[in-house]
């Protein structure tokens, strides 16, 4: 219902989990010493879709660089053949029969919107005409 | 009947007596939380919403079933939580209610359906007296990041419960519910327990379903129990674990009917602690540890030592990674989890003109100053190039920090004690200028959801007149061992002079002419 309104242009949190394209050898994790620049603190911000004023770009630079310092920490650590953990447990593969069951009405949905029309979800226009 | 301020003061346990006895109705035990909460909430603005009418229809549904298994002779077959008050976190879905997470991005949302845990406490009978104050979306350790003000500790109005779940912990050290219910990503539920005085769990990652649960960190979140002693946030637990098809994450393994057994005798509860095997973490007695508190930790070791457990210096050589860990982890998690606050479907809509300045407008001025701090961290260590660097790496080191703990269950350890924060509650203000420091708070307690395992903090005393936390963690599904030695340790301190103190500021609090903590939320704000 709401797949040719809100979802399509949304991608919020940038490239997401794409790895990046490898790291030189002999260079190990020594990126993550990395400080943000303004212009960096401003792509981000982008990224995560947050429309920050000036005052918050300039405390969130420091701010950050100052966290980020407390990461490199981790560079002390050999970490080349050690599998990552993304849960703690056991669990794999929880799959269920592919039943349609009852879900919540389309008003009970919509209820919460701060635009709707009918059915859907109100937005403005995603896709415009190219001049 | 006593009057209604003494039917505050009773455990859960004491009310589920009553109750089958005939003694007391819970319309009458409802009403006089609804008082005390109501009476309280200016000085300390545990509730975000207390719901009186629905309460008392609640209430009043518990004393027809407790009729009615009194009249077929089942009583014995109730759960000990039916007709007693909870409180629940602003971020457990209640059916027609709100449901903030603490944050002006989901002001005026109506929750459509309950949570799992509403259902489960529906079942059981519980009666769900209102919605407690919290960090905006469960991120902090103190309440000052909640959009509707922070909560005032009821031992001293001008320090923090601690948080994420504060609103709870003063709740319930408060005597407005004999329990609440929060959710511990890094130390929510334990932190605060212990910088107030109550007791409070963190389940095994997977031992309670997290659907209708706003999310923050999904590989971390956990729900569990603050109550005011071992028996009754065991019983809230057990109301609440077990798996749920709608939260995949959510465990078959059986939940222990042992929670609903703790001993109520003290010498009985004590013999349970002889050969246990406690592990003693030298890592966690980390810099930066106020004196007092390591010497109330450490005598209870003592103590415990006197009862016949046998407790053994141990090392958890990752620990000092864990806060770097933590903060790569769970900003990553938040960035993805919190994308769906746009402005299209519920909450707010900011800002005009296309899609994107709706998304900028509703986002930027929606969330908090340390919602975006974190946001903006997540999306930085998920980006394009410095995944491996940031998450990739920190998921490595979750491994070495998990593999520490790993390693003591294999050596036969039961578990393991430690502090449960370096400090006591801290003064408003404090630490909001420096993010690092307010994640320090945490630096004994966030390991254990790094390692999704269980752990519970219980008071062990006092230090400069303010509660301090003493953490058992177990292995994965120990709950009711920990819940055993905990429950163990209270009986070793049942005659502590400190055991039968109240907060000291409680009364105050109660005093129309005490100011509300809001005036705080300006204090160091960044």
């Amino acid at each position: 219902m709401t797949k040719s309104h809100a979802g399509a242009a949304y991608r919020p949190t940038g490239p997401g989990r794409r790895p990046s394209a490898g790291t030189p050898p002999g260079l190990g994790y020594d990126r993550i010493m990395v400080t943000l620049s303004r212009s960096d603190v401003e792509h981000v911000a982008h990224l995560a879709r947050l429309g920050l004023t000036e005052d918050e770009l300039t405390l969130l630079e420091g701010q950050l660089n100052h966290i980020l310092d407390q990461y490199a920490i981790l560079t002390r650590l050999d970490t080349e053949h050690i599998p990552p953990t993304a849960q703690t447990i056991e669990l794999e593969n929880i799959l269920r029969d592919d039943v349609a069951g009852p879900s919540l009405s389309a008003d009970a949905v919509l209820a919460n919107a701060p635009a709707r029309e009918g059915e859907f979800f109100l937005v403005p226009p995603i896709l415009t005409e190219r001049d | 009947m006593a009057g209604s301020a003494d039917l505050t003061r009773l455990y859960a346990h004491e009310m589920a007596a009553l109750l089958r006895a005939g003694e007391v109705s819970s319309r009458e035990l409802t009403g006089a939380h609804l008082d005390a909460a109501e009476r309280d909430n200016r000085g300390l603005n545990a509730w975000l919403t207390i719901d009186r009418e629905r309460a008392l229809e609640e209430a009043d549904a518990a004393d027809a079933r407790i009729a009615a298994a009194r009249g077929d002779a089942t009583l014995a077959e109730t759960h000990p939580l039916l007709g007693v008050a909870v409180g629940l976190k602003d971020l457990v879905s209640v059916a027609g209610g709100q449901c903030t997470a603490g944050s002006r991005i989901l002001e005026g949302y109506v929750s459509p359906y309950d949570a799992h845990i509403t259902e489960r406490l529906r079942d059981v009978g519980a009666v769900i007296l209102g919605k407690t104050n919290m960090d905006e979306f469960a991120m902090g350790s103190s309440t000052e990041h909640s959009a509707f003000g922070p909560t005032a500790n009821p031992w001293a109005l001008d320090r923090v419960p601690g948080g994420s779940s504060g609103g709870s912990s003063a709740a319930v050290a408060a005597y407005h519910v004999p329990l609440a219910l929060g959710t511990d990503t890094g130390g929510s539920i334990r932190q605060p327990a212990a910088l107030t005085g109550t007791v409070g769990m963190k389940p095994t990652y997977g031992r309670v379903s997290r659907y209708g649960i706003v999310a923050f960190a999904s590989s971390l979140d956990q729900i569990g129990p603050i109550g005011r002693d071992a028996r009754d946030a065991a019983a809230l637990l057990h109301a609440v674990a077990g798996r749920d098809e709608r939260d995949s994450t959510s465990s078959p393994a059986p939940v222990p009917d042992e929670l609903l057994a703790l001993p109520s005798s003290d010498d009985e509860a004590i013999t349970a602690l002889r050969g246990k095997r406690l592990g003693l973490p030298r890592e966690y007695f980390v810099a930066g540890m106020e004196p007092g508190v390591e010497a109330r930790v450490r005598e209870a070791v003592a103590a415990l030592e006197q009862a016949g457990a046998i407790v053994e210096q141990v090392s958890l050589p990752h620990t000092e990674y864990g806060l770097a860990t933590y903060y790569i982890v769970a900003p990553a998690e938040a960035s993805a989890n919190l994308a769906r606050y746009d402005g299209i479907r519920y909450g707010p809509r900011l800002g005009d003109g296309d899609v994107l300045s709706i998304y900028l407008a509703t986002r930027g001025r929606g969330f908090g100053a340390e919602v975006k701090r974190r946001l903006m961290l997540g999306t930085y260590a998920l980006s394009a190039g410095y995944y491996d660097a940031y998450y990739l790496k920190a998921q490595k080191v979750r491994t070495l920090i998990k593999g520490d703990f790993d390693a003591l269950w294999a050596q036969g350890f039961d578990a393991l004690v430690a502090p449960t924060s370096p400090t006591v509650a801290f003064r408003f203000g404090a630490r909001m200028a420096d993010p690092v420091s307010m994640y320090l708070s945490d630096a004994c307690t966030l390991p254990v959801n790094v390692a999704g395992l269980p752990g519970i903090s219980v008071p062990c005393g006092l230090s400069e007149g303010l509660p301090v936390g003493l953490q058992f963690i177990g292995a994965p599904w120990s709950e009711a061992e920990l819940f055993a030695v905990a429950r163990g340790y209270e009986g070793l301190t049942a005659d502590a002079d400190w055991r039968g103190l109240e907060p000291a500021e409680l009364a105050r609090a109660a005093d129309p002419a005490t100011p509300s903590p809001a005036r705080h939320v300006e204090v160091g704000a960044a």
